[in-house]
């Protein structure tokens, strides 16, 4: 744990990628097709987003085998019953892991991901590495983030190349009947709803 | 009506098509089935470029073996991958 300052994280500021925002930003506004307060209305639109969104939708599904059903076959009508809103999704569709098929999200093209209800993507996620390492070999990129599906399981990759955007509803690990929907969902990281990883019950004692 | 229904066999088109694209080249003359078909939806390729990206065109999710898209995948046979391929990208299977 840092000590609390986010400002730490300064040098970022000064890459050449910032700069270059900055200077669009400048220009955009100075043109006035966009204003101050539009940049800062759609900040806090995407910050206001996070993967604890996913983690809801999952921990419902495991709890309320209806809520589940919907989930599977509208998922965007199912975010707004929890409350959230995935009006700015393109499609939102979530895939469902089973004992015999392990889903796993990436967007070769880009950076697709469902923006709209986890926020914004991780940057592995964005990262050449993990784009083109993910439809390749998806085993091995897995095993770097500590999970290995059995031989027998069949890995299925979802490459966002248009309107759809994917994400994984795991399966519910063992040794979870007493939680509750809250601890259940602590379990659930961005990580696996992306694909790279599995809820584990032993991950209940680090959150 | 849509060209393509779920589980006929297609084959992306091999073409080369500059500027904005939504297939990969890494799919292009490889083979598999479709898995659903998503929509309609406008034409990203001509959004890219501020046209009207109509008429809309369909959507379908694609399913590939893994070992038909890269010699020598290290998972087992019956890996598999999912990619959304308009329309236009796609042909019957065996078509040339």
């Amino acid at each position: 744990m840092s000590d609390g300052h986010p400002h730490e994280e300064v040098p970022q500021e000064r890459s050449p990628y910032a700069a270059r925002i900055r200077a669009m930003e400048d220009l955009l506004v100075g043109k006035g097709v966009l204003t101050e307060a539009e940049i800062q209305d759609r900040i806090e639109y995407m910050e206001s987003r996070t993967p604890a969104n996913g983690a809801k939708l999952v921990a419902r599904a495991w709890t309320d085998p209806a809520f589940k059903e919907r989930l599977l076959s509208n998922a965007k009508a199912a975010a707004r019953e929890l409350g959230l809103d995935p009006t700015h999704e393109a499609e939102f569709i979530a895939v469902e892991n089973k004992p015999e098929v392990h889903n796993l999200i990436v967007c070769t093209l880009c950076s697709c991901y469902p923006r709209a209800v986890l926020g914004r993507p991780p940057d592995w996620y964005k990262s050449f590495e993990y784009r083109s390492r993910a439809v390749r070999e998806p085993r091995a990129v897995m095993r770097e983030f500590g999970f290995e599906p059995e031989e027998n399981v069949e890995v299925a990759v979802f490459d966002s190349t248009a309107d759809v955007r994917y994400m994984v509803l795991p399966m519910r690990p063992e040794r979870t009947e007493g939680m509750d929907e809250e601890e259940l969902a602590a379990l659930v990281t961005r990580d696996a709803l992306v694909g790279v990883s599995v809820p584990r019950f032993e991950d209940a004692a680090a959150n | 009506m849509t060209a393509f229904t779920r589980g006929d066999r297609v084959r992306v088109r091999p073409a080369g098509k500059p500027g904005h694209v939504r297939t990969p080249d890494y799919l292009k003359g490889r083979s598999g089935w479709i898995s659903s078909v998503l929509g309609h939806f406008p034409n990203p390729e001509d959004l890219a470029y501020g046209l009207s990206g109509i008429p809309a065109r369909t959507l379908y999710r694609v399913g590939f073996r893994q070992p038909d898209i890269w010699t020598g995948y290290e998972g087992p046979a019956g890996d598999r991958l999912y990619a959304d391929v308009y329309e236009h990208w796609l042909e019957p299977e065996g078509e040339r």
